[in-house]
């Protein structure tokens, strides 16, 4: 009985997670004319949303890659620039330590849209707008915080007594980093990679506000911007397969690094 | 921090020199810490200095001959914040304000308690936590733009949701319908996450604790009340406030699943984005200050009345990972 009740509970947890997304494929893969159409399972089912999607006029294609080139330098440069302060801030005894951990971390308290009007002059007055790095600086200003944060909790987690015995042998500081350190270290630059990719790869204030040019629109934005070919006010059918393609391979790599992406969520407790 | 400890034990035994060694840590620190300090002051730290220097300022009349704001801006001083609190604007700001304390109030309180629900079952589970688990990760990866498209989808007047409720709501247009689809779609995308983070910290309590208290006649709401929740409570206080600092900037979602500049879900953000789409920088900029004025006294109010500790939390998380 008690095991009858906790299947239960569980399948509602699965269906209240997974039902909308359901929704989304389902729906990508109507035909246009079936589109509202409140069947639980597509008949027939079609690939002709998917195939619209990445039609001529949507430039879907240079969405995506637009997404990536942003939310990867996003990611590269957080990592490289982060990395070395987390391993300050775990390792390293000085003073102004936690004063320098709130700092950092209050900086994400700041509403993007507080960071959103000086940069959108500022940018406006240099030429930046329509320009990757347009939305690659003021990515930083969340992705730093937050893979700080999640890189410090790894870190000290990590037995910094070995680094201790490497240098006891002859190796110095940046020797003993390189080759005690920086192996044992990569799963969680890892996953903090991962996370901070998703978070940068999310992202729509910036985005939505420091580019008006259709080529160098990030995929969220272009989706949330679809225009419809047929008579539809708003191409629904199209979006749910263009969120799905979106969608899809970020779940894919979440799922694969399930057990790592819950380590460093519940270390570091951010979105 | 016994590894910290343990380590300096053994750097000031091994050291004939402490002071020096010291000395070159901490100029080691600074040398690590300040690119990320800079780079914060660079694209945090200006931009919001130069947002309070813009709220004070109006746009002057100078227009060049292609329409473009010439340098030209006039000192107004509180002119932009004042003229907020008066005649149609303070209307749109209280109802701005409302509004997003009502997101706030609404998502964190319905998550906290879903997201605790569902830890519980997964905790109580004998078999199928993986999957499950696995499942609770998909609306948090799905990106908030995308999950406000596929809520209007779903919301639309002939959608699936009037059709489960077999009944016809308007839910995007402009009311109160507006504001529950809203808070559906966001309780939907973060409550997993709050119970993902309650899972773990359900996970760290020891099981002899739970025996001990129903030894002593405690029924599952009592061991649930005086066992689980304040053990579980640093961890679920520290995840609640980063929820609760994140939906007072909503913007994302109602601006997809609702639209921009709609009564019913504009949010301070919205209006303050609104503003500066139409090149209002001054007034703009005076949204957000009260934007960030607003979340820094309710993260104050909380960490003081609820004593989140954010910094320990990543120390004792730390810690107890290790163990």
């Amino acid at each position: 009985m008690k095991r009858a009740l906790s299947y239960l509970g569980l399948a509602a947890v699965a269906v209240y997670c997974l039902a909308p997304f359901y929704w989304m494929v389902a729906s990508a893969l109507r035909r246009p004319q079936d589109q509202f159409d409140n069947s639980p399972v597509p008949s027939p089912v079609s690939t002709e949303n998917f195939r619209a999607v990445f039609g001529g006029h949507n430039g879907f294609g240079r969405a995506l890659l637009n997404s990536v080139i942003v939310a990867g330098t996003t990611t590269v440069l957080t990592l490289v620039v982060g990395v070395f302060t987390a391993y300050a801030l775990a390792r390293l005894e000085f003073r102004f330590k936690n004063a320098v951990l709130g700092l950092v971390i209050a900086t994400t308290m700041f509403p993007g849209v507080s960071q959103l009007v000086p940069l959108l002059k500022l940018f406006t007055d240099i030429g930046w707008i329509n320009t990757y790095q347009a939305m690659v600086v003021p990515s930083l200003g969340f992705a730093l915080p937050l893979s700080v944060w999640l890189l410090t909790a790894f870190f000290r987690q990590l037995p910094f007594e070995l680094e201790q015995a490497a240098m006891v042998d002859g190796c110095t500081r940046g020797q003993a980093f390189r080759k005690i350190i920086v192996p044992l270290a990569a799963p969680g630059v890892f996953t903090t990679a991962i996370l901070t990719f998703i978070a940068a790869w999310n992202e729509f204030l910036i985005a939505l506000s420091m580019v008006n040019r259709k080529e160098m629109q990030t995929a969220t934005v272009a989706i949330s911007k679809f225009t419809g070919v047929s008579g539809f006010d708003q191409p629904f059918g199209t979006q749910m397969a263009a969120g799905a393609v979106v969608t899809v391979p970020l779940i894919a790599v979440v799922l694969v690094f399930q057990r790592r992406i819950v380590a460093g969520l519940t270390a570091g407790g951010v979105k | 921090m016994s590894t910290v400890s343990r380590s300096a034990a053994v750097r000031t035994a091994r050291k004939p020199r402490p002071s020096g060694g010291r000395r070159g840590e901490r100029r080691m620190a600074a040398l690590l810490l300040s690119p990320t300090l800079l780079v914060l002051a660079l694209v945090v730290g200006y931009p919001v200095l130069a947002g309070l220097r813009e709220s004070l300022y109006a746009r002057g009349n100078g227009l060049d001959a292609d329409g473009f704001v010439v340098q030209g801006d006039k000192f107004v001083g509180l002119d932009n914040y004042t003229s907020i609190f008066h005649g149609d604007r303070a209307d749109a700001f209280w109802n701005a304000f409302t509004n997003t304390t009502f997101f706030t109030v609404t998502t964190v309180a319905l998550e906290t308690v879903i997201g605790v629900g569902m830890a519980l079952i997964m905790h109580q589970a004998f078999r199928g936590r993986a999957v499950v688990r696995a499942s609770i990760l998909v609306p948090w990866a799905i990106p908030t733009a995308i999950s406000g498209l596929l809520w209007r989808w779903i919301f639309q007047a002939d959608g699936a949701a009037n059709a489960v409720l077999g009944h016809q709501v308007l839910w995007t247009a402009d009311g109160f319908a507006a504001k529950i689809a809203v808070v559906i779609a966001e309780v939907w995308k973060t409550s997993p996450f709050i119970g993902l983070l309650v899972l773990a910290g359900l996970q760290m309590v020891p099981r002899e604790v739970h025996e001990a208290a129903k030894v002593d006649g405690a029924s599952a709401l009592q061991r649930f009340g005086y066992v689980t929740l304040p053990l579980i409570k640093p961890a679920l206080l520290v995840a609640v406030l980063f929820r609760m600092l994140d939906v007072l900037r909503m913007f994302d979602l109602p601006a997809v699943l609702v639209g921009v500049n709609q009564k019913s879900v504009e949010t301070l953000t919205m209006l303050a984005w609104f503003e500066a789409t139409n090149l209002r920088y001054g007034s703009a900029a005076a949204y957000a200050t009260i934007l960030f004025g607003y979340i820094a006294l309710i993260a104050y109010l909380f960490v003081k009345l609820l004593g989140a500790d954010i910094i320990g939390e990543a120390r004792r998380s730390a810690k107890g990972a290790k163990r």
